[in-house]
């Protein structure tokens, strides 16, 4: 692991406003995450931790403070900036998977490498990443022929198909059984240990979160520990 | 991809995609029928006008190519027309319309004959009494009426004398002092042609007729039929007409493409949402939806073309004498354009709407 974090957050603040009414989502965050890491978030409902994971991968702008994601000033970007973002170096595991329904798991995975403009660069080295998801048999399959566990891992493999900086797991075993959630966690490990493949995990989970190398807990739009 | 992502999304809504492709195809299908009609009918009162066999046509002052009306012309101009040293032939006709399409030709059948090569009977004969009326072929199959039967025209039953095969002046016709005395204009008549002893001498014989008979209507065959277009009826009333249905035309493909393409999008609210959260621009976005809509467009022109030929056939069929249409191939790349700039536009907003979404409302929408 390089000593520069891949991610650097100082007094991150989130405001959200409801009516009239204003509501703070974060409170003043401040985190490093050094690339290669493993890193699971943890807290309850409310906690911000989602909010964390938009700003990080770019989905929403912050209020306030500063974020740099592989020395991008995140909160400096514009919407195109933040879009660029998402195609290039953030990538997001659901929760709820998140596939498109139309399309065969291949090609669920092949429209995010269009998407980042890779669709006519070959990729050999995914063939052994779909061996290592175990779903190469299961390609040609739509979302709705898929179980939740080879649902996720579909989705994980179109998440790295694109070679990003970030990961960014959202309960991803949120939906799953506990032994598709193990597969899906070993998956996850695996792809760290064996790619050095950066991941933010939020989870309620504490056996998910024991999968991480480090654990950072959230309250009330701050981190706690 | 886009394409692939296009076509199953299609694929995904199956009943949306055909009833939107069908919606569109309506329009072009009346546009293409309406154009049809038009030069159909155009093209065979040309035909049938060329199917008289005249060089030369002489109508009376105030008249166009498409407005005959009354009988003010002395059916002794006939004889003082034939008197001229190139003309080999000359017959008159009393024109009697009974709708807006059709009229009956009141004709001396031997003059006739001698101008336009004779009647081929399909069934029947020449008139034999003056109750008789000869009806060409399409004319007989509209009215289901054969040689022998009765037929009512302008308040008078008529026996079918002959059934004659198309393409010469009228699909009905009368001898012509019957018509006279049925429209109240004995010895007048509506039009004169003139058949030549050699039709380069038709140029010649105009110009001398101009000189003596400056007020009149004198066209050659050629100019007549050239004469016969949309943009000369009714003072470009149809060429009016024609772009109005055109308009229609963009604004029901505009109209159905916005329904189904804004469904489309709020159906596909967290699809658009997961495209967004993968790095999809709003150009992707916007793209998409537009490159589907152009699909529904394109399959909706291709099935309104097909729909005008099914169109064509039906009234070809119910009306075979009232109604002619044409296929007018130079009118398909037309319609499509008309109905891709509809649906284009009816596409816009919807796709922008989809493009501006906020990706995180978009996931979170069940």
């Amino acid at each position: 692991m390089s000593d520069r974090p891949i991610i650097e957050i100082r007094g991150l603040r989130k405001v959200y406003r409801v009516g009239k009414v204003e509501v703070p989502a974060l409170r003043g965050v401040d985190l490093d995450v050094p690339p290669g890491e493993f890193l699971a978030i943890v807290g309850p409902s409310g906690s911000g931790k989602s909010t964390l994971f938009h700003i990080v991968g770019g989905l929403t702008p912050p209020s306030s403070g500063t974020v740099r994601v592989q020395d991008q000033d995140v909160a400096a970007m514009t919407d195109a900036g933040r879009t660029n973002l998402r195609k290039t170096c953030v990538s997001f595991v659901f929760q709820k998977f998140n596939l498109l329904p139309n399309l065969s798991a291949r090609d669920n995975i092949a429209i995010a490498r269009h998407i980042a403009g890779l669709n006519h660069d070959p990729d050999p080295k995914f063939e052994e990443v779909l061996a290592l998801l175990g779903i190469a048999n299961r390609l040609d399959h739509k979302p709705a022929a898929l179980s939740g566990g080879e649902q996720q891992r579909v989705a994980i493999a179109r998440a790295i198909v694109t070679h990003p900086a970030i990961l960014l797991a959202d309960e991803p075993t949120g939906n799953l059984d506990s032994e598709n959630s193990r597969v899906v966690l070993g998956v996850l490990r695996d792809l760290n240990e064996r790619l050095g493949q950066t991941i933010l995990m939020i989870t309620h989970n504490p056996e998910a979160a024991a999968f991480a190398h480090r654990t950072v807990h959230m309250r009330d739009g701050r981190i706690v520990d | 991809m886009t394409v692939k992502l296009v076509l199953e999304n299609l694929k995904h809504r199956p009943v949306r995609s055909a009833l939107s492709v069908f919606l569109i195809a309506i329009p072009v299908t009346l546009i293409l029928t309406l154009v049809g009609l038009s030069e159909g009918l155009l093209a065979d009162s040309a035909r049938r006008a060329r199917g008289v066999g005249a060089d030369i046509w002489v109508r009376p002052p105030g008249s166009s190519v498409l407005t005959l009306s009354g009988a003010p012309l002395p059916e002794k101009m006939v004889e003082v027309l034939a008197r001229n040293p190139h003309v080999a032939a000359a017959a008159g006709m009393i024109n009697h319309p009974i709708s807006s399409t059709t009229f009956v030709a009141g004709i001396d059948m031997d003059s006739f004959n001698r101008m336009s090569g004779g009647f081929k009977y399909l069934e029947g004969g020449p008139f034999r009494k003056p109750d008789d009326v000869i009806l060409d072929q399409p004319y007989a199959r509209q009215n289901k009426v054969h040689a022998g039967d009765k037929i009512n025209l302008l308040n008078h039953e008529w026996t079918v004398a002959g059934v004659v095969e198309p393409g010469k002046l009228s699909h009905i016709f009368l001898p012509m002092p019957v018509v006279q005395s049925l429209s109240g204009n004995t010895g007048k008549i509506s039009q004169i042609f003139l058949k030549l002893d050699d039709p380069a001498n038709t140029g010649a014989v105009i110009r001398e007729l101009k000189e003596t008979m400056p007020d009149y209507q004198i066209y050659s065959v050629a100019e007549f039929t050239s004469l016969l277009t949309v943009n000369n009826v009714q003072g470009g009333m149809l060429r009016n007409f024609i772009n109005v249905m055109v308009s229609i035309g963009v604004v029901i493909g505009f109209a159905v493409v916005l329904l189904s393409m804004y469904m489309a999008v709020l159906q596909r609210t967290r699809e658009i949402g997961i495209l967004k959260s993968l790095g999809a621009s709003r150009w992707f976005i916007l793209r998409t939806i537009l490159i589907e809509a152009i699909v529904m467009g394109f399959c909706g022109t291709i099935l309104g073309i097909l729909f005008s030929f099914g169109a064509r056939w039906l009234i070809m069929t119910l009306y075979p004498a009232s109604l002619s249409e044409a296929i007018v191939p130079a009118w398909w790349p037309i319609a499509g354009g008309v109905t891709l700039a509809g649906v284009t536009l009816g596409a816009m907003y919807p796709g922008l709407s989809a493009a501006r979404q906020d990706p995180i409302e978009a996931l979170a929408y069940e």
